[in-house]
């Protein structure tokens, strides 16, 4: 499919139920929408963002009830650094849709949403121990991937692909 | 000197014991280690410890050029490469806006259900192997051998293919591919029919796997447990039939859905999918087009071996894609498919260089392995094995 530009203007993109259900809960917390490769992308005001995905997550005509992923991108040296990306699926729709959130650099923590999807734990210990970001509230931030004792946080970008740390 | 803690406790004042199981056991299909705190024969918790297989995939992807992380996603989920390598390839298309001609398309449909028909086989021999059958692993081993024929007919390879690239395949299928294919999808029915036989009424296949390791489908959906596994639940859902990729709306399949959320249901559920898949592969046989394999993107798709060597702009565009890559538009792709396993989902993060600035990859081993807590807790020690059968985990594809 060709590429068209992105759609970055709330009220074109109000019929998404997504964007929808939070605009009516409360239009603040949408800090931005991004519509592009027909996928919607909001970013969401980061002490929003557990009570958000509740939100979605109990919505009445549109349950997105499945948390797909959940990741992290470092965007060093610009601020705010990192952005969570959370990416959920309505399984009674279909409906897909990108929530985001930019935390700074310097000692990054956001709630955790494991207690909206159990799932939320593996992915949200992955990033902690990928990424350096901390989960508030997770019942179990501990290392995943990497040994214990490791130093520093493999896929920051300040850290070497190659050769010595 | 760092202090592990003990692997092996004293019984406690509760009575608990709490049991080490793996990283090395024949039965937790890789380096899968899980710690089991037992009262008798009773799991009252249980917890997998993974990153034994953590080899830095996604970071290794992000030093590489676009067409390089092909090779790399064959090694995720080593069992079903061709899926690992249409969804990265999907993502990356998506993001460059590449029309991929049919017949191409319709060699990823036929490639990606003989990768999911090789991969349910693996998991039935091994998985009825764990519960003492012998023998259906040899027959499920003597079918796969001839899927693996295919993929070293078409790509070269046995197991890390790389054969779907960014645009479309690396090769034309060879001469008397698609008959050899049509002589085995016409004699796959009565293989099938042959391990049912062994393991659906065998009494004590269903007695070791009947109201074992139940998931309700509200726990499924919320530990994120996927594909057949979700399905087993009584959750109605499949990507290729829910949102369709790389022409899958073109071909007609049940989804086979169970109530019972245990490892029966889950059997059932995957030796259907064996049924639809050779429904499927019978389908692309029939109906596949003619015409080119590759997208007609010069600056991307690499040039024939023949044009390059009686075309200067050819050869031009070839020493350019090798040694400098291709850009690709500033955005973002999630790209969702249907792994034998469940939701397979790469997401492709692009700055425009040359290089992926980030390569996430949603393993569906690593989701439906946050369920297999809720399946064994409260069960016995022995029914474990049934469950980390019962859903097929990778640990590639768990570790990255």
């Amino acid at each position: 499919m060709p590429l068209v530009p992105p759609i970055t203007d709330i009220e074109q993109l109000k019929s998404h139920p997504a964007l929808a259900r939070l605009v009516e809960w409360n239009a603040s917390v949408v800090k931005a929408v991004k519509f592009d490769r027909e996928e919607l992308t909001i970013w969401v005001e980061k002490d929003a963002i557990r009570e958000a995905c509740a939100i979605l997550r109990d919505s009445a005509d549109c349950p997105f009830n499945y948390l797909c992923d959940l990741t992290c991108v470092d965007w060093y040296p610009s601020e705010p650094r990192f952005e969570v990306v959370y990416h959920l699926l309505s399984i009674p729709h279909k409906e897909r849709v990108r929530l985001k959130v930019r935390l700074d650099g310097s000692s990054p923590a956001i709630e955790s949403v494991t207690s909206v999807w159990p799932s939320a734990n593996f992915y949200e210990r992955e990033v902690f121990d990928l990424f350096g970001v901390r989960f508030t509230g997770h019942p179990n931030l501990k290392r995943i991937m990497m040994p214990d004792d490791w130093e520093g946080h493999p896929l920051r970008k300040d850290y070497p692909v190659e050769g010595y740390r | 000197m760092t202090q592990f803690p003990a692997t092996v406790a004293e019984p406690g004042q509760e009575g608990t014991l709490i049991l080490n199981m793996g990283p090395q056991h024949p039965s937790t299909h890789g380096v899968l280690r899980l710690v089991v705190e037992i009262e008798g024969e009773t799991i009252v918790r249980l917890r997998p410890e993974i990153g034994y297989l953590h080899t830095g995939i996604e970071k290794t992807c992000e030093a590489k050029f676009y067409q390089q992380v092909v090779p790399l996603t064959d090694r995720i989920d080593y069992l079903c490469p061709m899926t690992n390598n249409l969804a990265y390839c999907l993502a990356v298309e998506r993001l460059l806006g590449l029309e991929i001609p049919p017949k191409a398309q319709w060699m990823r449909v036929l490639m990606n259900e003989l990768t999911r028909i090789n991969s349910h086989l693996v998991w039935l021999g091994s998985s009825a192997m764990d519960l003492g059958a012998m023998t259906v692993f040899l027959y499920c081993f003597r079918e796969r051998e001839d899927v693996l024929r295919f993929y070293e007919m078409v790509s070269g390879q046995r197991m890390m293919s790389s054969y779907f690239r960014i645009g479309g395949l690396a090769l034309e299928p060879p001469l008397g591919f698609f008959e050899k294919v049509k002589k085995f999808a016409d004699r796959f029915p009565g293989n099938v029919d042959e391990y049912e036989g062994l393991l659906t009424g065998n009494p004590i296949f269903t007695m070791r796997t009947k109201g074992v390791a139940r998931l309700s489908a509200e726990d499924a959906i919320a530990l994120g447990a996927g594909g057949p596994t979700l399905r087993a639940s009584g959750v109605d859902i499949d990507l290729r039939r829910d949102a369709p990729y790389t022409g899958y709306e073109n071909f007609k399949f049940k989804v086979p859905i169970r109530s019972e959320g245990d490892v029966f249901a889950r059997y059932v559920c995957r030796v259907e999918e064996l049924r639809e898949s050779i429904g499927i592969v019978q389908q692309a046989l029939a109906g596949m087009p003619e015409g080119p394999i590759k997208a007609d993107a010069p600056k991307i798709v690499l040039p024939d071996r023949e044009k390059m060597k009686t075309q200067m702009e050819a050869l031009i565009y070839h020493f350019k894609i090798i040694t400098e890559g291709f850009g690709v538009p500033a955005g973002e792709v999630y790209q969702a498919v249907e792994s034998p396993r469940g939701e397979m989902g790469y997401y492709v993060v692009s700055d425009g260089t040359a290089k992926p600035y980030r390569v996430h990859m949603r393993g569906p081993s690593f989701a439906n392995l946050q369920a297999l807590a809720k399946m064994c807790e409260g069960g016995l020690i022995a029914d474990v094995v049934a469950a980390i059968g019962s859903i097929d985990v990778i640990l590639g594809d768990v570790d990255r």
